[in-house]
């Protein structure tokens, strides 16, 4: 009797807690910080600050069930990677931290955490949490990178085939017999392409290779800190560094305005054996041509060897793209499916004209090609215009991101700031 | 007379600032580069903005991670010939306030002995540096000394 009467009541009490748990996990509760975390964004999106990690943010890294991984440029407390485990509120704390050296690159591919040192690439085993599972043993994949200091970052990026993409940067600004001296001429054939100044392949689950098991991949490359696999066009996508200085090294043949304004960003398209042209070029962005270098006998007005490869798209001057990520998700809008978003670490090298950067860039493609002009996504990480003139930001971009809804997270290796961009609109 | 009022004026003037500083910690008056000509001033910045500025940038904060600061370092307030034999040698793989900068400094040397010291001694007091200036002489028997 008892029971018969409550079990309609149980089962009502049942239905309505189902009712309100369904509700709960159905609204959004990912919300934006009420002023977007200081960032100007397209209507729709939002931001928020996930966590202040007061770390050299460097590279950044999600796992399908959304624990984010940070690589520091820096070990802070002994520890070179940091775990944070995002509240449903999308607010994280540090929940752990391992890998006892610096460095840039990290990137999680099929169960595996990949990252770098500046010298030498590991992985660790993520089980089905996400979770690393061998924090003190990682498994070493590569080591014996050089590593001169100058464009010391040994990026990655990995393909749907086991392959693994590493950056070794050129240990040097342009191939100069006195590196950075003023009027010092180009090495001849720049042996330093030998060891650097490209991607080399490598396969991802292999240990202990080096530069003797591995591919020089792409050459004349002087150094790529974004990069990253286009699964569209089953294609590896870099952002180069250009080079440093044309004024400072060549006065009477570039004033302070050109040499700010020269030479491009340039993002290439690469296929096995493809060979930018660094140090023997440079890419003009107003004449949009690729003009000889003056270290190996330009002017500013010769053109380079036509057989290098061209840009698939330019940007402005000594921005710094570190960061590069084709956005496959489904939270933000159809336009920026399979499109490249863009990390700009911000100039220097413009001095005494005002510096540039410290944004994220949004480039459009279409059938895995660059396609339309690109547009600035996410700006005021510096804080103001005056801070971006100066150079002095508060934040500078410089890792990306896209976590398992499809939003776009950011690190700053300025101040440690790890934010979240999301897409609001219905 | 004449010569007495002078002499007081004068020691009023010179007691002048120990009284005001036993009855007020007033802030102390900020100090001239002592013996250093705007001249020489205006020569060392004109040499900093062709040579130096584009790397160590308007302020002398320098850049995170490539370009070091000039502001309130040793290497710039201390040792005058460790300092003017970064100039002569070029620099790289040094940490400056413990922090790494890995970008390449040039060696200046193609600069005239007259200009280092300017562009030194300017460094020495800007970006909220004070510190004593350099002759060209000084300069002319370091570089001597390096050439060796």
């Amino acid at each position: 009797m008892n029971n018969n009467f409550t079990r309609p009541l149980l089962l009502a009490a049942a239905l309505a807690s189902s009712f309100g748990l369904y509700s709960l996990t159905s609204r959004p509760t990912v919300a934006p910080d009420p002023n977007n975390a200081g960032l100007k964004l397209p209507a729709g999106f939002g931001a928020l600050v996930v966590a202040e990690t007061g770390g050299r943010a460097r590279h950044i890294a999600v796992t399908p069930q959304g624990n984010i991984y940070v690589k520091l440029n820096r070990p802070k407390d002994g520890k070179g990677i940091l775990e944070l485990k995002p509240a449903a509120t999308g607010k994280a704390t540090v929940t752990g931290g391992f890998g006892g050296y610096g460095g840039t690159g990290i990137a999680v591919k099929d169960g595996y955490l990949y990252a770098s040192s500046d010298e030498d690439v590991y992985r660790y085993k993520l089980d089905a949490k996400g979770e690393v599972t061998n924090p003190t043993q990682p498994e070493k994949i590569v080591s014996g990178l050089i590593n001169r200091r100058q464009h010391e970052s040994k990026s990655i990026a990995l393909d749907n085939a086991g392959n693994l993409y590493v950056n070794i940067g050129a240990y040097s600004n342009s191939c100069q017999i006195k590196d950075r001296q003023k009027g010092s001429l180009g090495q001849q054939n720049c042996p330093i392409l030998d060891s650097a100044g490209g991607i080399w392949q490598f396969r991802a689950d292999k240990l202990n290779q080096g530069y003797g098991s591995g591919s020089r991949y792409a050459t004349g490359l002087r150094n790529v800190v974004g990069l990253d696999w286009n699964a569209q066009a089953n294609q590896l996508f870099v952002m180069q560094h250009g080079r440093d200085q044309l004024h400072d090294i060549f006065p009477e043949m570039y004033d302070t305005k050109q040499s700010a304004e020269l030479p491009a960003e340039c993002l290439y398209a690469l296929t096995k054996g493809a060979n930018a042209g660094w140090p023997f070029l440079y890419y003009d962005p107003i004449q949009k041509k690729k003009m000889l270098a003056p270290e190996y006998g330009g002017d500013g007005k010769k053109e380079a060897d036509p057989k290098y490869l061209e840009p698939a798209a330019a940007y402005p001057a000594h921005t710094a793209p570190n960061a590069l990520l084709f956005y496959t998700g489904t939270m933000f809008p159809e336009k920026y499916r399979n499109g490249a978003f863009i990390a700009f670490h911000g100039s220097w090298n413009r001095a005494p004209e005002p510096q540039k950067g410290y944004y994220v860039v949004f480039q459009p493609f279409k059938n895995g090609k660059p396609s339309g002009p690109w547009e600035v996504f996410a700006d005021n990480f510096a804080g103001s215009p005056e801070k971006v003139a100066s150079g002095r930001a508060d934040h500078k971009p410089c890792g990306l991101a896209q976590g398992p809804d499809g939003s776009l997270y950011v690190s700053d290796d300025k101040a440690g700031t790890i934010y979240r961009i999301v897409y609001n609109k219905k | 007379m004449k010569k007495l009022v002078v002499l007081l004026s004068l020691l009023a003037v010179a007691a002048g600032p120990a009284a005001a500083q036993k009855k007020t910690p007033v802030k102390a008056p900020a100090k001239k580069a002592v013996g250093v000509p705007a001249a020489v001033l205006a020569q060392g910045k004109s040499v900093y903005v062709q040579n130096c500025l584009s790397c160590h940038q308007a302020d002398g904060l320098g850049v995170d991670g490539l370009n070091p600061p000039l502001a309130k370092t040793d290497y710039v307030l201390g040792d005058k010939t460790r300092l003017t034999k970064v100039l002569l040698n070029g620099l790289q793989g040094v940490d400056i306030n413990g922090e790494p900068y890995n970008n390449v400094m040039p060696a200046q040397e193609s600069l005239t002995d007259a200009q280092i010291a300017a562009v030194l001694t300017y460094v020495r007091n800007s970006f909220g540096n004070k510190a004593s200036a350099l002759s060209a002489a000084e300069v002319k028997a370091i570089r001597a000394a390096n050439k060796k």
